[in-house]
């Protein structure tokens, strides 16, 4: 996995108590203000507008692994009923989804599978742990299972053993104000960083990580 | 632009002549292919290798393991009591019956008597568990299948079942409602009404959502005559429960050797002809509105009485109690802390779950955590069978099989 | 269930056939179980399968540490026109974990028993393709013995906890 940084302003706390000061008094002119507007104002109109349309039409990854999915489930059934919210819309494509729900327990032969596909999964996208399982190692604490914030940066996470559907969907709303106020909280300001990227395994030094075997043979499953 | 890309170079070293020589052995034909463990037709996180020739499956391997989560070994760390939530999830659509497989064996291996409520009790709940497990089987096979509103509907009655499921006990799914000795506790009053108002409703619904499938005829096409499979082959790879009476067997254990007063119910046993896909889809569609029977029956019969046994030293006494007996507050505590020893020896304690033959083997050494608890789960043995169904069928038929098979992937890898 | 005389009679037949085919009988909270040898296995197997026990419905694998042999394998048998049920076990040592695989004889026994070498470490000589099935393929050790660590996170109470100063040690 790679995180894509990106550029940002040198935070140096004198250089911006200096830059404030002359913001207050007004002597902050032409390309100095340009850039210390540019860098304040978090969300034009046009940012605006863009994060309204993702925040409301969401498209989640089908991605069940046990329990937590049938809540998941039943959360697109009629009571609760996401597609009010707009994210009936399940994608079977990571590529096509840009939120995925960690619903059920993450066993460690599980977790390169679900690291592989969110990287494959395009900016920008989101992760929800749903449950205690993959928020942390849940009810069962042994060698089998590994919690998700330990090998993929998560977004939200929602505590319940299986979370109600009404719990997944404060959580769900929790992620979408998140969106539709400023993305870039949590996981990427703190590690600056813009996203993540898969990097293509090498077929020779990786067999497993392809899809199509030499005819017939099986054994390297 | 002067530079050749890397894509390009290898758009263009792709040699097109190949295909016109002969192909000189069947093998160059076949082609081994990875479905999952993420995909959206294998009901959860299943891999399949699947070798095909054009679009007919040659051979199968399912590779399983990807929601191990060592239940049998956190089980060990916990006492009797504790280990209840735990060994409910593994078949996670099928709690009560994981529940009631692990407390039917350590009450044998307690020599424990369960009051005639507490079984009745049991039974409703088993019941209206295997009614839930088959909505939600029936859902998303449709679902694979194309028949998208099925879904909604099965889910629909599902939500009925569960706030019955969150009256008694408090939680939706995985409700430890079974526990050594009995239940957890008594129903609530109006309990049983709003149980009657399911029931008149649900024979009902299980005829519409048989008049939608029934005689559809892509439902009949992708799945009448489509991968069947022979009795005895079943019988040697193990394979029980609807799959096993879909091709004319009718082993059902609440029948052949009842346990919690099965044998005071009258019910029948739906049996299929052919052992096809479309009988495998019927005789489920059978069983819940035979386990509907059921639930009427139990709920006609329910006698007074305790709901969980007397023994003080399995079961915590009545919370009034603690205020005056001192007896009650040390079983209490003793109960609470350590939990209760159970006399050493090794019992296997089969029930009829909603996809077989689920059975729980307990060990006990004499102290108050099990040395082993494993539960022979009917969907790791079913899986098995997957390989001879689908052979010489298509892709799209190993797809319906899958689902006709109801493999969950909690009770496999456990 | 055969019920003790019925073991007892059983046992005897078996052991007339070859006598030391079964060790021990157990009859407890009227169960039965058969005691064999590893080597016997396959043909005590075929023996009950002639008595009408004809389908295997579960072998599943335990550790009895710190008691030695440590490694026990169990058979469960059912006569499904009879309904009877019979259990058959054996105990093998870590050190030569070798026990005859019946997998060619009771195609059932496939998975299972590869979820047994998976979990406890006992080589089914003869299985068709014994490798592990629950965890990853390059796994070490194997889980369910009982000398394994269950593993796990330490649970931190605290958020000082994690920095190392939980005020409640």
């Amino acid at each position: 996995m790679e995180i894509v940084r990106r550029e940002k302003v040198p935070d140096d706390f004198r250089v911006r108590q200096m830059r404030a000061r002359d913001m207050l008094r007004g002597e902050l002119e032409g390309d100095d203000l340009e850039q210390y507007v540019q860098e304040r104002i978090i969300t034009t109109t046009l940012d605006k507008a863009v994060s309204w349309a993702r925040g409301n039409s969401m498209f989640p990854l089908t991605f069940g692994l046990a329990c937590c999915a049938i809540e998941m489930m039943s959360m697109v059934g009629s009571r609760m009923d996401i597609g009010r919210f707009g994210f009936e819309a399940f994608r079977a494509s990571p590529r096509q989804a840009d939120m995925i729900i960690l619903s059920g327990r993450i066993s460690i032969k599980m977790a390169p599978v679900i690291r592989r596909i969110y990287d494959q999964m395009l900016e920008p996208k989101f992760a929800l742990a749903m449950g205690a399982c993959s928020s942390s190692m849940g009810v069962f604490n042994n060698y089998a299972i590994v919690p998700a914030d330990k090998f993929m940066p998560v977004d939200v996470h929602i505590p319940g053993c299986p979370p109600r559907p009404e719990a997944l969907v404060h959580g769900i709303l929790k992620l979408r104000s998140k969106v539709l106020e400023d993305p870039t909280l949590g996981w990427r300001e703190r590690y600056n960083a813009v996203g993540t990227e898969e990097l293509v395994a090498d077929p020779a030094a990786h067999p497993a990580a392809i899809n199509v075997f030499p005819t017939g043979d099986t054994s390297g499953a | 632009m002067s530079e050749v890309s890397e894509y390009r170079r290898q758009e263009e070293s792709v040699d097109l002549s190949v295909r016109t020589q002969p192909i000189e052995s069947p093998e160059q034909e076949l082609l081994t292919l990875n479905m999952g463990p993420h995909h959206p037709a294998t009901h959860g996180v299943l891999r399949l290798l699947v070798t095909l020739e054009g679009e007919v499956v040659r051979d199968l391997k399912p590779v399983i393991g990807y929601v191990h989560t060592g239940i049998e070994k956190t089980a060990e760390d916990k006492s009797y009591w504790k280990v209840i939530p735990v060994v409910e999830r593994m078949d996670y659509l099928a709690y009560y019956f994981n529940a009631m497989a692990f407390c039917g064996a350590v009450e044998t291996l307690l020599d424990l008597e369960i009051p005639k409520r507490a079984q009745y009790l049991r039974v409703i709940h088993l019941e209206l568990n295997r009614i839930m497990s088959h909505l939600v089987w029936l859902g998303t096979s449709a679902l694979d299948l194309g028949a998208i509103s099925m879904f909604w509907y099965c889910f629909r009655e599902r939500e009925t079942i569960l706030d019955l499921f969150e009256m008694s006990s408090g939680q939706r799914m995985h409700t430890r409602y079974i526990q050594v000795g009995g239940v957890f506790e008594d129903i609530p009053s109006g309990w049983e009404a709003k149980c009657r108002a399911f029931l008149a409703d649900m024979p009902n619904r299980i005829d519409q959502y048989g008049d939608l499938l029934n005689r559809n005829e892509i439902v009949l096409r992708r799945l009448r005559g489509v991968c069947p499979l022979d009795e005895q082959t079943l019988l040697d790879l193990g394979v029980t429960g609807p799959l096993l009476r879909a091709a004319g067997n009718p082993w059902d254990l609440r029948k052949a050797a009842p346990y919690s007063s099965y044998d005071d119910f009258e019910f029948k046993i739906p049996v299929g002809t052919q052992g096809d896909n479309y009988d495998r889809y019927a005789v489920r569609v059978a069983e819940m509105k035979e386990s509907v029977k059921i639930v009427q029956q139990a709920l006609d019969g329910l006698p007074e009485g305790p709901y969980i046994t007397d023994d003080r030293k399995v079961a915590l006494p009545p919370r009034h109690e603690l205020a005056t007996s001192m007896e009650a507050l040390i079983h209490h505590f003793k109960l609470v802390t350590e939990g209760f020893r159970v006399p050493p020896g090794e019992v296997y304690y089969p029930i009829e779950g909603p996809r077989g033959e689920l059975a729980c083997f307990v060990r006990s050494d004499g102290s108050s955590k099990p040395a082993r608890v494993h539960m022979r789960d009917p969907s790791f043995v079913n899986l098995q069978a997957t390989a001879p169904m689908v052979r010489d069928a298509y892709i799209a038929d190993l797809i319906a099989t899958l689902a006709m098979l109801d493999p969950i992937l909690g009770g496999i890898d456990r | 269930m055969p019920d003790a005389t019925g073991l007892e009679l059983l046992a005897r037949e078996l052991r007339e056939t070859d006598p030391d085919s079964v060790s021990d009988t157990e009859f407890f909270r009227e169960k039965a179980a058969l005691h064999v040898p590893p080597k016997a296995i396959r043909a005590v197997l075929e023996l009950l399968r002639g008595k009408g026990f004809r389908a295997l419905m579960s072998v599943h694998g335990l550790d009895y540490y710190p008691e030695e042999p440590r490694l026990g394998v169990q058979y469960e048998l059912l006569d499904m026109t009879a309904v009877d049920r019979i259990t058959v076990k054996l105990r093998v040592p870590t050190d030569q974990p070798h026990v005859d695989s019946v997998t060619p004889a009771w195609p059932t026994a496939d998975h299972q028993e590869r979820e047994v070498y998976d979990m406890f470490g006992v080589i089914f000589d003869g299985h068709p393709d014994l490798r592990r099935i629950l965890m990853p393929e390059d796994y070490e050790g194997f889980p369910q013995r009982r000398d394994f660590p269950t593993g796990g996170e330490p649970v931190l109470f605290t958020k000082d906890a994690a920095h190392g100063e939980d005020y409640t040690q």
